[in-house]
């Protein structure tokens, strides 16, 4: 630091407190609404404290849902998670191997596979939201997990970002497991990817919070209760009239709903970091 | 960069890319092909015919002032979102970058909500400006005698889904600009204070020049965002109302194609956006490589 003035000093922490006063009061308030009765918040000003209610809305919330949902939260946790899980790995499994391919291997056509893959960079999901439906609804995917979770699947910027880490593996490596007498696919299995685990870590983070935040996709596939994800229960039980809407077990589900995303985060900050600006390159 | 040691096989590495070529095909191009197809098609009211009609579909999407009307909301929207995000986080990121006490705790509560999801975020600010329950609201008719309600007036509405969705979009934005300023040398930083350049000087003239490449990145990806990735706010908190007033371009293909069943006026709405999407990629791309610096 060039400059050393208490004032200068002070303003810094008052503006990063203010910056976190405001993104943390919208949650702090779902978080009271979730220990209160639906006729404390309905009565304005709604209370601003927590209230005793806590361990009767979340068990309700986990073991029911709201009346006019049909599916407890712990049912949609479980769908958020396969979800949010079976994008992640997917994603992961199938970049690694195309990645391997494209660096490792000389074959006809490699470079047509490569620009195929990295087209679909172009356009997110939900320019083609539509179309997609209809392919999945002619496959007879609608309210499966397999629905859920294979479109959203696609994926250059996994592919990407280990072809970039592959690249920098030095030929040596290979050129001796190979003299060693292992084939190329215990070479793969065996070095590179044990060698490959800070990219996939950092890979995971990012595609894992993208898997359980998805919301247009589920929300056209998922008719039926069973296949409901979090997101798309909190949907539904917003879409009444406000006075019927128990808002205290949609503010429990809400808080659940933010939970795992952001544990993830905080508990992997460093390769979250990592691999959001190593995907920018 | 060095040439990759290379294995000689005939059939493993089509075996390798088949996972992923299989999905983006099916999943990827067959659907962008057939919104391609389906959009120079009209369908009648019960699915039973079709009819191919040349550009007709577009023609009466451009002429239809609704359409430009949402294009315009979009554009305000995004244009907005991606400004005042980008603002705040680039000022909270250079304050945090600062050495003071208890900086990594500051960056770790701002890097967070990345992790809320642009749905939850539209239900946070819902929930707070609900003209019948949200505090909010309620201590802005108790303090101003502002009647908030975003149902019924238009600005309302607009201002409520663009700061939920700047608010979501400050730690991605600010994740990016505090791994740029980490990135700048010191001692330029330092240089230019003994030549005498205040903070003020030294940052528009220093720092902010070499965080260009971040800065256009970063405009890129909160454009594509305003305009794409926030379906889930307007879906949640206004419906695209009152009226039309919210309704912005991705809604819209949402709402045309599963709501009103306009299944040849929705490809062609998907067709124009992938346009407007691989438009903004290129040019990202060209500006890449022209490496946007100082």
């Amino acid at each position: 630091m060039t400059e050393h003035s208490r004032l200068r000093r002070f303003m810094t922490h008052f503006w990063l407190a203010l910056a976190i006063v405001i993104i943390v009061f919208p949650i702090y308030l779902v978080f009271v609404a979730s220990t209160h009765t639906s006729q404390d918040i309905l009565s304005a000003p709604m209370p601003v404290t927590p209230g005793p209610h806590l361990v009767e809305n979340y068990t309700r919330a986990l073991g029911e849902g709201a009346e006019n949902l049909g599916a407890s939260a712990l049912t949609m946790m479980k769908n958020s998670l396969i979800m949010a899980l079976g994008i992640a790995v997917g994603k992961i499994v199938i970049s690694l191997l195309a990645a391997y391919a494209i660096v490792f291997f000389k074959f006809p056509f490699r470079s047509f596979f490569f620009w195929s893959i990295f087209v679909t960079l172009m356009l997110p999901v939900e320019v083609r939201i539509m179309p997609t439906y209809k392919v999945v609804s002619d496959l007879g995917l609608t309210n499966s997990y397999l629905g859920l979770i294979l479109p959203m699947v696609v994926s250059a910027t996994a592919v990407f970002l280990f072809r970039q880490f592959f690249m920098t593996v030095p030929r040596e490596i290979a050129e001796a497991s190979q003299i060693d007498g292992a084939g190329p696919m215990a070479f793969f299995g065996e070095i590179l990817v044990p060698m490959t685990r800070t990219p996939i870590a950092a890979m995971f983070v990012i595609q894992f919070i993208y898997g359980w935040n998805q919301y247009l996709w589920p929300l056209l596939i998922t008719t039926k209760q069973k296949y409901y994800t979090l997101l798309i229960g909190i949907n539904r039980m917003l879409s009444g009239a406000d006075v019927q809407i128990e808002w205290e077990i949609v503010m429990a589900t809400t808080l659940l709903a933010m939970i795992p995303p952001i544990l993830v985060v905080v508990l992997m900050q460093k390769q979250f970091v990592k691999g959001m600006t190593d995907t920018e390159k | 960069m060095a040439k990759q040691y290379e294995f000689s096989s005939k059939g493993l590495p089509y075996l390798l890319v088949l996972p992923q070529m299989a999905i983006v095909l099916v999943f990827f191009f067959w659907p962008s092909a057939q919104a391609l197809w389906q959009s120079f098609f009209v369908q009648d009211a019960f699915g039973l015919r079709t009819q191919f009609v040349w550009f007709d579909n577009y023609l009466k999407l451009f002429r239809d002032p609704e359409y430009w009307d949402s294009f315009g909301v979009s554009a305000a929207f995004a244009v907005t979102v991606a400004l005042s995000s980008m603002g705040i986080a680039l000022f909270l990121a250079a304050q945090a970058n600062k050495k003071i006490r208890g900086a990594s705790f500051y960056k770790t509560m701002l890097t967070w909500p990345y992790a809320v999801a642009t749905m939850v975020a539209g239900v946070l600010w819902l929930f707070m400006f609900n003209p019948n329950v949200g505090v909010v609201a309620w201590f802005l008719k108790d303090a101003f005698g502002v009647e908030w309600n975003h149902l019924l007036d238009s600005t309302h509405a607009f201002l409520l889904i663009a700061v939920a969705a700047s608010w979501k979009q400050i730690a991605y934005n600010f994740v990016f600009f505090l791994a740029g300023l980490q990135s700048v040398p010191a001692t330029l930083v330092e240089a230019a204070a003994i030549d005498g350049a205040g903070s003020f000087t030294r940052f528009w003239r220093i720092i902010f020049p070499m965080l260009s490449p971040t800065t256009f990145y970063l405009l890129v990806m909160n454009l594509v965002y305003g305009f794409f990735e926030t379906f889930p706010i307007v879906h949640q908190v206004t419906g695209g109302g009152p009226g039309k007033a919210t309704s912005i371009l991705i809604y819209k293909v949402w709402r045309d194609g599963v709501v009103n069943l306009e299944l040849g006026s929705s490809a062609a709405q998907s067709v124009v956006l992938m346009i407007l999407v691989i438009g903004l990629t290129v040019l990202q791309f060209r500006f890449i490589e022209r490496k946007v610096t100082y």
